[in-house]
């Protein structure tokens, strides 16, 4: 753990904190954006190239552009009168905190799973590529079917009737 | 000598790095080279400037600056010292933070995009292995700078501005993407010297650009659409339609910060058509065989300077597009053709050497452009506009 994976780590909590704790909307939007950011800084710091920079790619690019869209097509950017805190957070709190041990659980198990690799597999793209369209093309097919039935859904909610008012 | 004037550059950087302990060189050498592109192509957009107004003028039938220096050449100077001494106004309802933030991500963003550009024979900053990818990344983190703009600045034509900003620059990135995928399929690598390398061979002494193949030159027309519309050039400059809009995303900014947006916007240009160079249009390598004694960055700026000159042309030759023009010519024309260029590209590769390649890919590309089109033309409607999005 060098000093660069601190600074990047706690560039991406205070982003994710920021975006739970900050009144306005937009603002927390925003700071998803950083968190975003500071994940795909920590796959470069691990030099998986091809996933930081789609990280920013999807995540900044589109992922944070959909929030903001959403928010501001929907309700607007204002306050609402009741806070933004829900009524039911203690339920929330109770929800976080076992979904995040399950994750905690899984990851610190399965570390002694994994054999113990001392050098960095250097991964480029090309096997990245070669491994999407060779072994792993059944699940990408998949997705990409998901995807264009999402796509095709997104367009029939979003059409006009054809008869309706003009 | 032809050797030593190619690597002119390169051998400055080295000579003036080898006075430093070997300790510092790499720092050094990266700094150099950072210096060397944040001077050159702001001096660069300085002179495009001056070029753009004078050129607009001229096919405008008036005269253009012509007041500071000989024929108005000062006059980007003038305008630097004018944007630096202006007030910086910032409205009272605006978002302080964000408000300062938005320009500044803006440029940084697109300066990071020159990082991976090979300006010359050996002369890229950072090699990456996923170069293209690092270069669409950060063209999409612009896109949140945009719309931090025109949000913090609390003015409905901001907002608006922005928001059709972010919403052509997302409909025409697909397509900005997909049209260097082909060229990705072909070359096999995501890295641009290595892209440049595969197109700097040469037949009969003439050279094997991507452009010079119908894919190549469906998947540049393709790209110099959606890069005019990604930077949100004329005639796609509708985001700051100044009859609808003022400005745009940037109505709320004045002195330096306003010069940031300029500088954005021109920097941008010169980043896209550089990269538009590197992948179609064969980088820095010579235009024929016979004249490869003129050094590499000399042809990759002229070819620069070439596509500067088309963007203005077609500023000065073209009206605006309407909002949903815009739209429908992103996803029903451009997109449908992107896609059908890949596959075309697939094929092209699979057929293997030949004439039968060049007969079939075109054949396929010129029987559905000329489909599609008349297809398209035929629902278009002349007249007034029936509107579907603001009921």
């Amino acid at each position: 753990m060098s000093a660069v994976f601190y600074l990047i780590a706690a560039l991406t909590v205070a982003g994710g904190l920021a975006a739970v704790l900050l009144k306005n909307l937009v603002h927390a939007a925003l700071a998803v954006t950083v968190a975003f950011g500071g994940l795909a800084l920590l796959f470069l710091s691990l030099d998986a190239q091809f996933a930081g920079f789609a990280q920013i790619l999807v995540y900044i690019g589109a992922v944070a552009i959909l929030i903001v869209f959403a928010i501001l097509l929907t309700r607007g950017s204002d306050l609402p009168k009741d806070g933004v805190f829900s009524k039911t957070w203690l339920i929330g709190l109770v929800i976080a905190a076992a979904v995040f041990s399950v994750l905690g659980w899984a990851v610190l198990s399965s570390a002694s799973g994994l054999p113990n690799e001392s050098a960095v597999p250097a991964v480029n793209v090309h096997d990245i590529g070669v491994a999407l369209v060779g072994r792993y093309v059944l699940p990408l097919e998949i997705v990409a079917l998901l995807l264009t039935a999402a796509t095709i859904g997104a367009v029939i909610v979003a059409m006009h009737e054809k008869d309706g008012a003009q | 000598m032809i050797e030593k004037m190619d690597q002119i550059f390169v051998q400055l950087q080295h000579w003036l790095v080898s006075y430093l302990p070997a300790a510092l060189q790499p720092i050094a050498a990266a700094v150099i080279g950072v210096v060397a592109i944040v001077c050159f192509f702001p001096a660069l957009f300085a002179l495009i400037t001056v070029i753009e107004r004078k050129g607009i003028g001229r096919m405008q039938n008036r005269l253009g600056p012509n007041r500071v220096g000989p024929f108005g050449i000062l006059q980007p100077i003038a305008d630097a010292i004018k944007s630096l001494t202006k007030e910086d106004i910032v409205p009272t309802s605006a978002n302080g933070p964000v408000h300062f933030l938005a320009p500044v991500i803006l440029v940084v963003a697109i300066f990071m995009g020159f990082a991976v550009l090979p300006v010359g024979r050996n002369m890229v900053l950072v090699d990456m292995d996923a170069g293209l990818l690092f270069y669409f990344a950060m063209g999409a983190s612009t896109e949140v700078s945009v719309f931090m703009a025109g949000w913090s600045s609390r003015n409905k034509y901001s907002l608006l501005g922005a928001m059709r900003a972010v919403a052509q620059m997302i409909s025409y990135e697909v397509v900005l993407l997909l049209s260097s995928v082909s060229v990705v399929m072909i070359a096999g690598s995501l890295s641009l010297p290595k892209i440049v390398e595969a197109q700097n061979l040469y037949t009969w002494g003439l050279p094997h650009w991507y452009i010079f193949t119908p894919w190549g030159l469906a998947g540049f027309v393709m790209y110099a659409i959606a890069a005019t519309a990604e930077t949100n050039r004329s005639p796609f400059d509708l985001p700051e339609g100044e009859s609808e809009l003022v400005a745009g995303y940037h109505t709320e900014y004045s002195g330096f910060k306003f010069a940031l947006f300029f500088l954005g916007e021109y920097l941008a240009m010169l980043s896209i058509s550089g990269l538009g160079t590197t992948l179609f249009l064969g980088g820095w390598s010579a235009p024929l065989a016979s004249l490869n004694f003129i050094p590499s960055w000399f042809w990759f700026l002229s070819k620069l300077m070439l596509s500067i000159f088309v963007f203005i042309w077609m500023r000065g030759t073209l009206p605006r597009l309407r909002q949903d023009q815009l739209m429908n010519f992103a996803w029903k024309f451009v997109l449908p053709f992107t896609l059908l260029n890949l596959l075309v590209t697939a094929l092209w590769h699979f057929m293997g050497e030949g004439w039968a390649r060049w007969v079939v890919c075109s054949a396929i590309l010129i029987v559905v452009w000329v489909v599609m089109g008349r297809i398209e033309m035929r629902s278009e409607h002349f007249g007034p506009r029936r509107y579907r999005y603001a009921e």
